[in-house]
């Protein structure tokens, strides 16, 4: 009972992992791009959700659009003002300045949060369940399953709209993209206003769970950056089957290795696959 | 600042010419090393102003404080009754800062004695200016062992270290036995750095030597994303004690996790840090009932010392004095204590009255069993006691005739 409940847990975090790196793995798919502000982003989303719950008494049906929407222009205008101008800089430029919008929001938040940690109420979603033994958190069950819905959606509207196959034409050849008539500023702006509406999302979410505190992102961004790398660059569904992999590898190394050793396994068995599959398990080669 | 150094230079050098009749006056100064600016600037002023307050107590009368040395009378009544005076350095949590303002305390201030320094690193380069100039040195608060390892002679130490915290969780778990509770299995949780590894090291040691198992040892990264293998494995082993080891962040996923998982230790220890954070008490004190923390102070005992020092300080500061703040004063009045039965500033003499330091439970402001050195200048009679979280504050529960409120167990944690 013991071993079914920790693949249980092991599947809800892995699928919170998921979530957590679907606007990762877009915006470093689509723009090869690597947001190092990912994790910042995510905290900050928590903090939407926090204020919101906490002194406008909304509830997660309430803040998560708020946060998916605060998100989004946050996206939108983090491409425009910083990321269009340094796409033109050499590549060092790119990660440095994503970097440098990292520490800028950490800070920005310590100043005005203080270092405290935070939680939101404990009740917002209800009791644990327990069904056939096994006990279930609603608030990681609703993380879960707005991780399998985030993650169809995001591969629907790439792989079966217009607006996707725009996306991926400028992602794939900006120039050619150019040629035929598709203008690339408004598609990647669009492109990272959606991969951070997804992070916002994520942090609505995760908040229902999780502490909030200025450097929560710290604690989670490591393992967004071995999900998408591991699924396959760009590849939405391969951060799913990957977040789930990694959940449920930890959960197992953690129970049966020691918890201050999980690392070693995760990142071990990590590198084996990358021997492999250089691309990631679902990336295209 | 350099002139205002060299004209302080000038007084006590004149003092000292002068000779013991025309010293009468003269206040008796005591160099405070303190961290006020840097890190750990709000620690440090929490301390300076209980040594000021500390200071003002010994210089005017109090007569509701006379159970505790130099309370009842003004200034030092065997040095004629001088005042004492505490010279502020700002060490700014660098220990090389440290060791160059102790130099300066004890060179230009002419200070007869150094106290407190905070962070362990600097209490350990400005002690070892002390040891070469021969000045008796009183450390409350820094817990690195090895400060009292180093065969120093003017060095002394009142803060309990790793050993007695062990020895207080040890005492403890030994009276539960007794009153016929389940201890037999023990479960250390600690995160992998110095902190968690040494205080568990300890515990483990201490346990062994009393012929018991640590049944159940769990080391984490600090800071995870997830901590429920942890828990299932607590789960799984049912041990009867659990002592975690964390910082904030873990503190609180524990807590959570253990909700979520519907496991309860029947006794939860949870060691200072994390679980001493207002944050933890914010975010999951209502589901944190009934664990179990260490501390040294505890004020909610009307008519203690501690509470009359409490009130005085709150009076003061606007906020009510916590742990570490408790034992840096304690660290400072033990120091001025010593200078009064020394009789004199003369270093050696300071430093043979500290040795022969014996001070009783009530003679002191902390819960400790009293003040005593052993020849490494630690104190011997250093403990904690046990508090319990009940509903958004700790209350002493451990030992019983320092307890304010009854022992509650099992851990009750959330209803």
């Amino acid at each position: 009972m013991i071993l079914a409940q920790l693949v249980l847990n092991g599947l809800l975090v892995g699928a919170v992992y998921a979530l957590f790196s679907s606007g990762l793995t877009l915006i470093w798919g689509m723009m090869n791009v690597v947001n190092f502000a990912h994790g910042d982003f995510v905290m900050l989303a928590m903090y939407v959700a926090f204020f919101a719950a906490t002194l406008l008494g909304w509830g997660p049906a309430a803040f998560v659009p708020l946060a998916a929407m605060a998100l989004f222009l946050l996206g939108v205008l983090v491409y425009l003002m910083l990321v269009r101008h340094v796409m033109r800089g050499p590549m060092l430029a790119q990660i440095l300045s994503t970097f440098g919008l990292a520490l800028v929001l950490r800070y920005a938040a310590l100043w005005a949060f203080s270092a405290n940690f935070v939680s939101l109420p404990e009740d917002l979603t209800g009791e644990v369940v327990t069904r056939g033994g096994l006990r279930l958190e609603p608030s990681r069950v609703l993380a879960g399953i707005a991780a399998l819905l985030v993650t169809l959606g995001l591969h629907l509207l790439l792989t079966r709209t217009a607006l996707g196959s725009r996306l991926l034409a400028v992602a794939e050849d900006r120039t050619a993209a150019m040629l035929v008539g598709i203008r690339p500023d408004p598609m990647q702006a669009l492109a990272w206003g959606i991969g951070a509406a997804c992070t916002g999302i994520a942090g609505g979410l995760i908040a229902l769970f999780f502490y909030v505190a200025p450097s929560v992102g710290e604690s989670l961004v490591l393992i967004a950056f071995v999900v998408v790398c591991l699924g396959g660059f760009g590849s939405v569904p391969g951060a799913l089957v990957a977040g789930l992999a990694i959940g449920v590898i930890e959960a197992l190394s953690a129970f049966w290795v020691g918890a201050a050793f999980k690392d070693v396994v995760v990142y071990a068995l990590f590198l084996g696959a990358l021997w492999f599959r250089p691309q990631g398990l679902l990336g295209k080669a | 600042m350099p002139i205002t150094r060299r004209g302080t230079l000038a007084l006590p050098a004149l003092a000292l010419a002068a000779g013991p009749a025309a010293a009468q006056g003269a206040p008796v100064k005591i160099g405070v090393l303190l961290p006020l600016t840097g890190n750990a600037a709000s620690a440090g002023n929490s301390a300076r102003a209980a040594i000021e307050l500390a200071t003002e107590l010994v210089n005017t009368p109090h007569p509701e404080l006379a159970a505790m040395p130099l309370m009842a009378t003004a200034g030092l009544p065997n040095l004629g009754g001088r005042k004492l005076e505490a010279v502020f350095a700002d060490n700014q949590g660098n220990p090389s800062v440290g060791q160059n303002q102790a130099l300066r305390l004890i060179t230009q201030e002419r200070v007869v004695g150094l106290t407190n320094g905070y962070q362990s690193s600097v209490a350990l380069t400005a002690s070892a200016v002390a040891e070469r100039y021969g000045i008796p040195y009183v450390n409350g608060e820094s817990v690195a062992t090895n400060l009292t390892e180093r065969g120093f002679k003017w060095f002394f130490r009142t803060t309990p270290i790793g050993p007695d915290i062990a020895r207080v969780y040890l005492d403890f778990i030994e009276e539960q036995q007794k009153q016929g509770r389940p201890v037999g299995k023990i479960a250390i949780v600690h995160e992998n750095t110095e902190y968690g590894t040494s205080i568990a090291d300890t515990i483990a040691k201490e346990a062994e030597a009393r012929g018991r198992q640590i049944g159940l040892g769990i080391a984490y990264s600090a800071n995870s994303a997830d901590v429920s293998p942890q828990v299932l494995q607590m789960k799984d082993a049912q041990p009867d004690v659990a002592i975690f080891i964390s910082y904030t962040s873990d503190a609180i996923l524990y807590m959570r996790t253990m909700r979520a998982q519907g496991y309860k230790p029947p006794i939860l220890i949870g060691d200072d840090s994390g679980f001493s954070d207002d944050s933890f008490i914010q975010t999951v004190g209502d589901i944190s009932q009934g664990v179990i923390n260490r501390s040294a102070f505890d004020a909610s005992r009307p008519g203690s010392n501690s509470n009359k020092i409490n009130a005085l300080y709150k009076a003061k500061t606007g906020r009510e004095m916590d742990d570490t703040t408790a034992r840096m004063m304690q660290g400072f009045l033990v120091m001025a204590d010593a200078i009064n039965r020394a009789g004199s500033t003369e270093p050696a003499k300071i430093q043979a009255a500290l040795r022969a330091t014996d001070l009783k439970p009530d003679q002191l402001m902390i819960g400790y069993r009293g003040v005593r050195f052993n020849e490494k200048g630690q104190n011997v009679l250093a403990s904690a006691l046990l508090v319990q979280l009940r509903g958004k504050e700790y209350v002493s529960v451990w030992p019983e005739d320092q307890a304010s409120a009854p022992l509650e167990l099992p851990f009750k944690g959330w209803s």
